[in-house]
This record gives C-alpha cells, sequence and structure tokens, in this order.
C-alpha cells in the first residue's frame, strides 16, 4: 500500500480547519463594504488602523507577558526535562504521565481553580492566616497572570525537551567523560548544545499560545490585562467589525511568524534536519 | 468499507435523536436566567421538546443571530438591542391576542423608548445598576458613584468588565448622560476612570457575585438582581442606587424574523408570564418580575424586600434613571475609549 495515501485526511483537515480559515481572515482583513449591499472593495484601512500606536502598545503588552512567561517556563521546564531524563525508564513514563494528566482537565476549569487558591478570602490566604503569615493579594496581578501560563503551558516546555536530552548519543557523553571533561563540563559542552533544538521548539510552543491567549488573562489578570487576544475576541464579538479583528490577527501572526524566524537563526541543526522544526 | 459505513449510519442516528417526533423550540437566552423547572413544565403541558442555549452578552447573541446558523424561535435581548434589531428589521411584531398573559406585566415597564408600542417584546426582566457594599467595612451612607473614587477603598472595589457599565458609572458622576456621543464628555469619562484605575482590583463580570458572597471586595458595581442574591447569601451587604443616576435595563423576549415555530414561540412567551411560572423564575434567578401578580407572591420576603429586587416608587422617580440607546457606529468608539482605559490603567 502506498503509505503516502495515509497522509491524505491529514491534507484534508490541515486544509479544512487550518488553511481556510486563515485564507478567509487574509480575505476579510483586505475588504470592506461596498457602496451597495452584499458588494467588497480593496482597503487597507483596517492595517492602517490596526498599526495605530495603541495598539501596538497593546501588542507590546502582550508580548512582554508571554516573553515572561516563557522564560518563567524555560527556567522551570529545563531543569524538569533533565531530572525526569536522569529517571529509571519505568519512572520516567510515569511522571511524563503524572506531567500530562492535568491537561485532560479544561483550561477554563484550571484557571477556575486557580482564582479560588489567589482569591483573597482564598484556600492560599486561609493556609497563610493558619500558620500567622500575613494576608497575600495575588489574584488579579501580573503574577498571577504569568502563574496561568506557566501552569498551562510548562509540558509543552518540558516534553520537547526531555525528548532532545533523550536523544544526545550516550556514547558522546562517555566520550566527554573519557576524555577528562568534568560532569559540568559534560552537560555545557556536550548535552546543552545538542538539546537546544528541543529548547527552541519549547520556546515556540510556549510562546505562540501566551502570545495569543485571552481567557487567561481575564480570568486571573481581572480583565485589567489587555492582551491582543483580548482586543481580537473584541472585535469579533463585541463590536462586530470582522475586518479590522481580521486585520489584528494578521498582525499578530506576522509578529509570531517573525518571532518564528528569529528563533529558527539560533537553531544550529535546522537547516539540515528537522529536529526542532515547529509541527506545520 | 463496510465498517465505516455502520460508523457514519451510527453517528447520523446519534444526530437524529435530537428529534424523536415531538415539536421543537429552540430558545436562547441569558447564562443562569430561568428556572429548568419552569422549561420542564412547558414540555410536558405542550408536548414539545425546548433546545435552550445560553449567551453571556448582548453583542454575542447578536453575532450569532446575524450570523443565522441557529434559527431560534424565542431570545431574551436588552433594551437597546432590541431598538436595533427592530430597526434593523431582525424581529417579528408580536401577535397579542395569543399573550393574554402579557396584561400582567407593569405598565411602568410598557412603552419604554426602545418599542415604544410595545409591539416586537414583552419584558422578562428588569432592573438598575448600583452599588454593592460591605456595611462592615464602608462607614456611612452610600448614595453617590463618587466613593468609587474614595482612596480609603484602594483595592477593594470590583468594575464591571463591561465597556458600557463601567462608563455609564463615569458618566454620571460626571453629570453627563450614559448615551453620550460628545467626544469631550466620553474623553472626560475615560480620564476618569484611568484615575481610579489604581483603587480597583478587577474588572469582572459573573465572578463578582461569588467574590462579594464570600467578602472578597467593599465595594462592587453590579447588576440589581445579582446584588439582590449577593445579599440572600451575605446579609452584611447592602445595595445603593448613586444619586446621581443610574441605568435601568429591560431584558424582554422577542421572536426573530425566520423563527421556525412562531405559533409556539408565542405559547412559549405566554407561558413565561402565566402567574405561577413568573413567580417560580423571579424565585430562581432573584431579578426583578415586571409581572404584577408574581411581584405581589414574593412582596415581604426577605430576599426580595430591599432596594435591589424592588426599589421603591419614590426612589426610582427621585432618581434620575436613564436607558441605554442603540450605540450605532459608537460601539467601536467606546470599544476604543475602553482599550485606552485599560493601556492607561498598566
Amino acid at each position: 500500500m502506498d503509505t503516502k495515501k495515509l497522509s491524505y485526511p491529514y491534507l484534508v483537515w490541515i486544509t479544512l480547519t487550518i488553511l481556510v480559515p486563515m485564507l478567509l481572515i487574509f480575505l476579510y482583513s483586505i475588504i470592506e463594504p461596498g457602496p451597495e449591499p452584499l458588494t467588497f472593495q480593496f482597503s487597507l484601512a483596517h492595517y492602517l488602523r490596526a498599526l495605530d500606536g495603541l495598539h501596538l502598545q497593546v501588542l507590546w503588552g502582550s508580548f512582554v507577558i508571554a516573553l515572561a512567561s516563557t522564560a518563567a517556563c524555560l527556567l522551570i521546564g529545563y531543569p524538569a526535562a533533565w531530572f525526569i531524563s536522569r529517571l529509571r525508564a519505568r519512572s520516567q513514563s510515569q511522571v511524563i504521565l503524572l506531567l500530562m494528566m492535568p491537561m485532560w482537565i479544561n483550561m477554563l476549569l484550571r484557571s477556575y481553580a486557580w482564582m479560588t487558591i489567589l482569591s483573597r478570602n482564598g484556600i492560599l490566604n486561609s493556609v497563610l492566616a493558619f500558620f500567622g503569615l500575613p494576608e497575600q493579594n495575588l489574584l488579579y496581578t501580573d503574577f498571577a497572570v504569568i502563574l496561568g501560563m506557566v501552569y498551562n503551558f510548562l509540558p509543552f516546555m518540558i516534553l520537547p525537551i526531555y525528548t532532545a536530552i533523550l536523544k544526545v548519543d550516550a556514547n558522546l557523553v562517555d566520550a566527554a567523560r573519557d576524555l577528562g571533561a568534568s560532569p559540568g563540563e559534560t552537560f555545557l559542552k556536550v548535552i546543552f548544545p545538542l538539546s537546544i533544538p528541543g529548547i527552541i521548539t519549547g520556546i515556540t510552543m510556549v510562546f505562540l499560545p501566551s502570545m495569543s491567549s485571552f481567557v487567561i488573562p481575564q480570568l486571573l489578570g481581572g480583565g485589567q490585562f489587555l492582551m491582543i487576544g483580548n482586543l481580537i475576541e473584541r472585535q469579533y464579538l463585541l463590536t462586530g467589525n470582522w475586518h479590522f479583528g481580521s486585520a489584528l490577527a494578521m498582525l499578530l501572526m506576522a509578529f509570531i511568524l517573525l518571532s518564528v524566524w528569529l528563533m529558527k537563526r539560533f537553531d544550529p541543526k535546522s537547516m539540515d534536519s528537522g529536529e526542532g522544526v515547529i509541527p506545520w | 468499507m463496510k465498517k465505516l459505513l455502520g460508523i457514519a449510519l451510527f453517528v447520523l442516528t446519534l444526530a437524529g435523536c435530537g428529534n424523536d417526533g415531538r415539536e421543537q423550540l429552540f430558545v436562547y437566552n441569558w447564562g443562569e436566567y430561568m428556572d429548568p423547572e419552569a422549561i420542564r413544565l412547558f414540555e410536558d403541558e405542550f408536548g414539545v421538546r425546548v433546545v435552550y442555549d445560553t449567551f453571556d452578552s448582548n453583542e454575542t447573541m447578536y453575532q450569532v443571530l446575524r450570523a443565522g446558523t441557529t434559527q431560534y424561535d424565542v431570545v431574551f435581548p436588552s433594551d437597546y438591542k432590541i431598538e436595533r434589531m427592530i430597526s434593523e428589521g431582525m424581529l417579528l411584531p408580536l401577535d397579542f391576542d395569543k399573550l393574554p398573559n402579557a396584561t400582567h406585566i407593569s405598565e411602568n415597564l410598557l412603552g419604554l423608548g426602545f418599542d415604544p408600542q410595545n409591539r416586537y417584546s414583552v419584558p422578562y426582566f428588569w432592573g438598575t445598576v448600583g452599588i454593592v457594599y460591605d456595611t462592615k467595612v464602608v462607614s456611612g451612607p452610600v448614595d453617590s458613584w463618587s466613593i468609587l473614587w474614595d482612596e480609603a477603598y484602594g483595592g477593594q472595589i470590583y468594575m464591571y468588565d463591561s465597556q458600557r457599565d463601567s462608563l455609564m458609572v463615569a458618566l454620571k458622576l460626571l453629570g453627563y448622560s450614559l448615551n453620550t456621543t460628545d467626544m469631550d464628555e466620553l474623553a472626560a469619562a475615560r480620564d476618569l476612570l484611568i484615575k481610579q484605575s489604581p483603587l480597583v482590583i478587577a474588572y469582572v463580570t459573573d465572578h463578582v457575585i461569588m467574590s462579594m458572597i464570600a467578602g472578597n471586595a467593599a465595594l462592587a458595581v453590579v447588576y440589581s438582581g445579582d446584588a439582590a442574591f449577593i445579599m440572600s447569601e451575605n446579609p452584611n451587604m447592602n445595595f445603593a442606587i448613586p444619586k446621581e443616576g443610574t441605568n435601568l435595563w429591560v431584558d424582554a423576549m422577542v421572536i426573530p424574523k425566520g423563527a421556525n415555530n412562531p405559533d409556539l414561540a408565542h405559547a412559549f412567551i405566554n407561558f413565561m408570564h402565566r402567574a405561577d411560572i413568573a413567580e417560580m423564575n423571579t424565585r430562581h434567578v432573584m431579578y426583578s418580575t415586571p409581572n404584577v401578580l408574581a411581584l405581589e407572591a414574593v412582596k415581604g420576603e426577605v430576599w426580595a424586600d430591599n432596594f435591589a429586587y424592588n426599589p421603591p416608587r419614590e426612589v426610582l422617580d427621585g432618581i434620575p434613571m436613564e436607558m441605554f440607546r442603540d450605540p450605532g457606529a459608537y460601539l467601536e468608539i467606546y470599544d476604543r475609549i475602553w482599550s485606552e482605559v485599560l493601556i492607561g490603567a498598566r
């Protein structure tokens, strides 16, 4: 049987659910209603509007929050991935399972759970009060938003790094040790460089959803964090200006593609192998 | 291949299950806005099946109706949205011969600006927007929106995460109309909200209900019906309608054009205003009923005996009430102003 045929359902799926909607959004972003009903004319007005100072400020704010979340995920995720890769094979799969388990619960529910934990008369403050410690106001702060993002997106950082570390040829590590490198040197000069593709995939996988997230800042940020995702959502659901919303979405997409392209330039292997390449 | 066919058939059967021969009525209402028992009673009495969907904002509801992917028979928009839907020809004129129970509706809630002749809508719930406050924390009388700018309550204030409701508070405090289209007035309201932002814990919607019941804040801008529920759960909470005036609103039942079953839709609207059903719903939701028989039935009960659920006539007459009008193209200007508030607040 021709194995190529097996990819057809996937191609159909990707065309219907990604390519066609993206084309529609693009189309929406460059037209506006014409003078007659049901006619349309070409227009770049939505892009000009999307590029004004206020909206660029929103984009920048989202970028900063996404960057902070991605950095936090990397700082927590790399040691975690390293730790998991050092476990016995059996324990490894168990820990990975534990890591994946929260993802079976709807993200909205998990965010609501954090609201219950962090709110003023919530679980965290009850515990603090029990030990006679001062009350903390954590909900509706930058901290809560970044916490929510890290909590939701951390597995996307750990898994690719873990896979990359596992793939490092044990012979290379042995050779380094054989030739007199200390464990620290072996890590810095052999394992870490070889795990960079995993890091890059991880950063991409965390940065993308953080940048476009709108539910987490809404719930845990108390509506005070205007992310580009919130702005786009409002154009579709509130003002009903799909053209402007589409232009904002295209702007976000361009920004993300640019970031991914910049990231890939740091990846020494992406040119000659498929590793570390984001899955599209 | 046969297996695939089997699966396809199975899926088709499942999809068809929705229709078990009974007539169907598609209802689109706000979340948590009806006693499920009332729907069950209607289904039993009329031998039909009600497909009940919910929305969380007028704008979402409007986009869904415009998209036309589901043909709803009965929808529950608010005043200003009804005004817009009437002007766009989206609604069916009602046949009041089929709505005998509409006579149970208080005259005070008829003939309002959004549907002056009451041709398209039947009021379902109504109310005001005011301040819920914790009497244990807030000292002195609460009678003005200005208390939401009082630095003594910094970090203890919830605002409403809705552009028009939050702008309304600032506009009213400044003495302007909540429907203003004057850019200077809107800019003044924006600046006032930015000035307030350091005192605000969060801009929230339904979450304010659980938060105030838990006593997480001292002051919150809330809809009167939510206030009635908060007060019934937490006796320390009280409700005030600020003297500068506020938004008087009505959510009403309408039948969109293109409804598949207008007769049954009329029957449903009529059923909602049968005295016992209207009472059941107002008890369940705790929003103020326009139905005088239902209001009489709950009169004197603790949860209903306050300014939130049943403000005395003299209070309503003494405070300048205003209803939202359809903002038209100003919706985008409000949206931009709200973005400016949130960016300015950072």
